[in-house]
């Protein structure tokens, strides 16, 4: 079984193109954790819930007539509000306390969004059918829907515009001023508290478009939220902070990592294989990190 | 001392009065001893040690699957007793029951002791958030994984065996009561004796500057490793009582259950007050009476008050129960407070 994906070379092709342009996806989810962690040194563990939240929204407006792929522009601008809503309530009193407690607090509030939304939206696997179509490539060997596609384009140009926002805009440099050190930041003129709020937003933003992308081309639960988390913890721990590139190659590969996982030990164990994955990394980086006798803290 | 003994006399008392004064809630007073077990012991290295664990977890549900697999593997071939799914083609004798259940046990202790000694080295060289975002990963992972299994049941579940008749239809309960209950007192005196030792100083060390103790000449991955040790073998232990109990074990919603159990024991020793004995203890006491009364009375929103809570607590009272009573009362933790400190802090009030 296992050498079933050498000897047909066209379900590895397809295992690796259905990887990557999810794997994009991951990746500006994985974004959006950089940014919060790098700014404001939260680890968000609701950052999946927030994910579904968003692909949610794409559905209530594919049930409600409007085409899916419109929540692309819709959620996020719902989800920035969320998120600063979010900071102001919980956030901005756990932003500068022990590493812990965020977690902690984002935990609660990961669980408080899954049985919100289990109760508003019900328990039952969803999606918004975009009526996108699929391409076929290579004499009809590999099939690739027209929605991934299609995903993975706008997850690129929302990535895009962002790292061009962040690099000219006011708010932009006011963001990384703060991240690389919060204190003469403020002490430069930079109110941080709105920095902290606007970041946390964006985050929530970015959360929103790839939740309503998911929602068009896979399916969502409430209660599918903390594997995202943890794709996007674990992509920005092998990319290191600050390094887009890194995200994006990290992103795929995972992605790619997933499918043969799937393919190979079964969809049974995709979700226990991804969190497996990221024990072993973070066993292997502490391993190489204990040989050069530094801590990363 | 002799004000202790009194105490410690009055509380075994009620404990062991208990099941006959309230024979309505045999249940809910194991289920309380066995989360007071599971807080107490993620004190030792959450509070004391300083590593937040989502993962003994991993612990607790490899405890259950392997009580239960022991109890039934010893008499009846398991693979065929989890295919039948709950039906009683198989039925335990009393002795084989207690005989079983006794194997289990030891067994349920004996091997994520094990485990956590062998996954310790890798695992508790992690810092920080890195630690806490690895456990929750190897808890979920493990609840995964096992809902794969075949053996045990995958997904479908796994029917403990049930409790044989021996005569009393209060059997059952008195059992589990008294088992759960004894399993507390030994952790108790277990967790009282090590905190009246070098070992709870070094523990401390770790927690408060890991590096510096290490410069000070003590082996702390040593000390780690024993110290998740020791908490693995009471959060096993009480995950096979807890099995049992139950009666059914299902990989993700009892057994590794990282959203509920897991950390709920956080959660109890957060409330009640980290890095003291009798913080968790308080803690889970109230957090269970809480619970209880919110799932009863506002059912299908406790998921929602869990939220709600956890971000409170963790916002408002992170010192829990016991950290404001020591904040309000230093005299009786035996902290010497000069008079004229308080008078200063008063007047900067």
């Amino acid at each position: 079984m296992d050498f079933l994906v050498f000897q047909y070379p066209m379900i590895t092709l397809q295992a690796c193109l259905d990887g990557i342009l999810l794997g994009v996806l991951f990746a500006l989810i994985a974004y959006g954790m950089a940014l919060q962690w790098g700014v404001m040194n939260i680890i968000n563990i609701a950052q999946g819930d927030l994910v579904i939240l968003g692909g949610y929204i794409a559905y209530f407006m594919y049930l409600y007539g409007i085409h899916p792929a419109w929540g692309v522009i819709v959620a996020p601008i719902i989800m920035y509000f969320v998120g600063i809503a979010i900071y102001k309530l919980v956030i901005n009193k756990v932003v500068d306390r022990d590493l812990f407690i965020s977690i902690l607090a984002t935990f609660g509030i990961s669980i408080l969004f899954m049985q919100l939304m289990n109760f508003a939206f019900g328990a039952d696997v969803v999606l918004a059918n975009s009526g996108y179509g699929t391409t076929m490539l290579f004499d009809n060997n590999v099939v690739l829907p027209n929605s991934k596609i299609f995903s993975a384009f706008i997850s690129i140009v929302f990535a895009v515009c962002l790292v061009i926002y962040m690099k000219k805009s006011k708010l932009g440099r006011a963001i990384r001023a703060t991240a690389q050190n919060a204190r003469a930041a403020k002490i430069l003129g930079v109110d941080t508290e709105k920095v902290y709020a606007a970041t946390f937003g964006i985050n929530a933003a970015l959360c929103g478009v790839a939740g309503a992308l998911i929602s068009i081309t896979f399916t969502i639960h409430p209660y599918m939220g903390l594997p995202y988390t943890i794709r996007s913890f674990m992509i920005v721990i092998v990319a290191g902070l600050g390094n887009l590139p890194g995200v994006a190659m990290s992103g795929m590969g995972l992605g790619v990592f997933e499918e043969f996982a799937d393919y190979i030990l079964g969809t049974e164990f995709r979700i226990g294989s991804v969190f497996l994955l990221l024990v072993l990394i973070l066993v292997y980086r502490r391993f190489k990190l204990s040989r050069k006798r530094e801590y990363l803290k | 001392m002799n004000k202790n003994f009194i105490l410690y006399a009055a509380i075994l008392i009620f404990g062991l009065a208990a099941p006959f004064l309230f024979p309505a809630f045999k249940v809910q007073l194991s289920i309380l001893c066995v989360l007071i077990v599971l807080a107490t012991t993620w004190n030792i290295q959450g509070g004391e040690m300083g590593y937040n664990s989502f993962g003994n977890i991993l612990f607790y549900g490899l405890g259950m699957y392997l009580c239960a697999s022991v109890q039934v593997g010893m008499f009846f071939p398991l693979a065929e007793w989890t295919e039948s799914g709950g039906e009683k083609t198989f039925v335990h004798t009393p002795t084989q029951f207690f005989q079983g259940m006794a194997v289990g046990l030891v067994v349920a202790a004996v091997v994520p002791t094990i485990v956590a000694g062998l996954i310790g080295y890798s695992i508790l060289g992690l810092r920080g958030h890195y630690f806490a975002i690895c456990t929750l990963g190897l808890g979920v992972a493990a609840g995964e994984i096992s809902g794969g299994i075949e053996i045990i049941g995958a997904g479908q579940g796994f029917t403990t065996p049930p409790f044989p008749n021996v005569g009393s239809l209060e059997a059952r309960g008195e059992f589990f009561y008294f088992l759960s209950f004894f399993t507390l007192v030994l952790t108790f005196i277990a967790v009282r004796s090590i905190y009246s030792t070098r070992f709870k100083l070094i523990l401390n060390a770790i927690r408060d500057n890991e590096d510096k103790a290490e410069a000070m000449g003590i082996e702390t991955m040593k000390y780690k490793i024993i110290g998740w040790m020791i908490s693995a073998f009471f959060c096993g232990l009480a995950g096979g009582i807890m099995g049992g109990l139950v009666g059914y074990i299902d990989s993700t919603d009892v057994a590794f259950d990282g959203r509920e159990m897991g950390v709920f024991m956080v959660l109890m020793a957060i409330l009640g007050g980290k890095g003291t004995l009798w913080g968790p203890i308080i803690g889970a006491t109230i957090f269970h009476i809480f619970k209880e009364g919110f799932w009863t009375f506002f059912l299908g929103w406790q998921y929602v008050a869990l939220g709600v809570l956890i971000v409170v607590i963790v916002i408002y009272f992170p010192e829990g129960i016991m950290g404001w009573l020591r904040e309000k009362y230093p005299e009786r933790f035996g902290e010497v407070v000069d008079e004229k400190d308080r008078k200063a802090q008063v007047e900067l009030k």
